[in-house]
């Protein structure tokens, strides 16, 4: 299915997300962006149903850029995944759909929240998701410290996404990485040769 | 000022041939006709005051609210036909909550103010129903926005002052006291709220010993006044 992670951080988040979609054993897209904007400084991270992700990710974006305007003023990440929560939740039964919310409002700063299959929410410092989370709890319960710097969190993530893409077979392609601050956004991707390595027996 | 809207006033739905719709105008009558209800900003809070004219000894203290409770952190203070006060008073706590289950957080109140006056907006279009003949002011407090205060249509009294909460409601207290005219009305009650630092966000009514504090402190003023003029004489 995917790995999908989110890391708050003093000044934001950092996002970051694997590439592989398949139907069955076929890779359907190999360098998929799974990291969806939402709003300027929010974005979601997408896992499970491609179909169900998206559909419920452009609504939400629609609601949001309607409140947003109403409001005259940025939406906080709460809302966001509040809204996710509200539709995730509603149709529970017909979708699957394990979503990460993450972005920056001035009330809060960076925050991260996680709406998994089941419509529930929760903010977390640090959240994985997808098929290939399970492979990575170790790493990131062992290895996350709370206050690290936007590139430590860049590095820690690059990381654990490598780690998940290397032994889940629902993930892989390439790894792609979002910083995202009050100044704004920037985007990495980290091709399949570059990615950090580790021992494989 | 008389207005007369011969013919023209009959209806909300219809345009006076000088662009004016006179039943909106008559139902500001109602507002000006009614006693006063102050809200003050201040660098910690926002403060409450209204001057409820007692119509009957037979009434129990506290009744016939005038100062409402929309969501914990709002607070609204009316003017008018309470009537129609209460009836908005709903709509304002629907519109809070149907938001916050929405969104997850507290309404703004510039949004609140905003969707209210619509409510109240939409009932000068047609001439099935009457304009509301209150008006409002609403007033809220939070750690990010810090004290806010929003009129619907004129009414009242709105300004800030450099005062904490606290030193407020006595001077709220002082301009009710002023405001109140003896000759034309006879009794009246005090009702003061406040929402603040003073109360972590809170709308409430002023706790009763504040209150008394602050009318034994309105009604000193006042004597104080009346001999200072009496001295210049």
């Amino acid at each position: 299915l995917t790995t999908i992670m989110a890391v708050e951080f003093d000044d934001g988040v950092v996002i970051g997300a694997d590439s592989r979609t398949t139907t069955g054993a076929y890779i359907a897209n190999r360098v998929t962006d799974k990291l969806t904007p939402i709003h300027d400084r929010i974005f979601c991270c997408r896992s499970g149903s491609a179909a169900d992700t998206q559909a419920v990710a452009d609504a939400v974006s629609y609601q949001l850029g309607f409140h947003s305007i109403e409001l005259d003023e940025p939406p906080l990440v709460q809302t966001a995944a509040n809204l996710f929560k509200q539709m995730c939740y509603r149709y529970r039964e017909e979708l699957m759909a394990g979503i990460i919310v993450a972005g920056w409002d001035k009330r809060r700063g960076g925050q991260v929240y996680t709406v998994p299959m089941g419509g529930m929410l929760v903010r977390q410092p640090v959240s994985v998701g997808g098929s290939g989370s399970s492979y990575i709890y170790g790493f990131i319960d062992s290895n996350y410290r709370s206050g690290m710097s936007k590139e430590e969190c860049l590095r820690f993530t690059a990381e654990a996404l490598a780690l998940a893409m290397e032994r889940d077979g629902s993930s892989g392609g390439v790894a792609r990485l979002a910083a995202i601050t009050e100044a704004g956004l920037e985007r990495t991707v980290i091709l399949g040769n570059q990615l950090p390595t580790f021992f494989s027996a | 000022m008389s207005s007369i809207g011969t013919g023209y006033d009959l209806s909300a739905s219809t345009f006076s041939p000088d662009g004016r719709v006179f039943q909106v105008e008559y139902a500001m009558k109602a507002v000006e006709n009614s006693s006063t209800a102050i809200g003050i900003r201040c660098k910690d809070g926002v403060v409450f005051g209204v001057e409820k004219l007692v119509l009957s000894k037979l009434y129990e203290e506290g009744s016939n609210k005038r100062i409402f409770n929309i969501d914990r952190h709002v607070g609204m203070a009316v003017a008018g036909l309470l009537a129609d006060a209460r009836s908005l008073s709903e709509v304002a706590r629907e519109e809070a909550s149907n938001f916050r289950s929405n969104y997850g957080h507290d309404i703004p109140l510039k949004h609140l103010a905003d969707r209210v006056a619509m409510y109240v907006h939409a009932y000068t279009l047609y001439s099935a129903v009457r304009p509301f003949g209150c008006s409002f002011i609403l007033g809220s407090y939070d750690d990010d926005d810090g004290p806010q205060l929003y009129m619907v249509d004129p009414s009242g009294i709105s300004y800030m002052k450099e005062m904490t909460c606290r030193e407020l409601v006595k001077e709220v207290a002082k301009i009710i006291y002023i405001v109140h005219d003896e000759v034309k009305d006879k009794t009246f009650e005090l009702e003061l709220s406040w929402v603040g630092e003073v109360t972590k966000g809170r709308h409430e009514l002023v706790p009763k010993d504040i209150k008394e504090e602050a009318e034994k402190y309105a009604k000193e003023s006042l004597e104080e006044e009346d001999d200072s003029d009496e001295d210049n004489m």
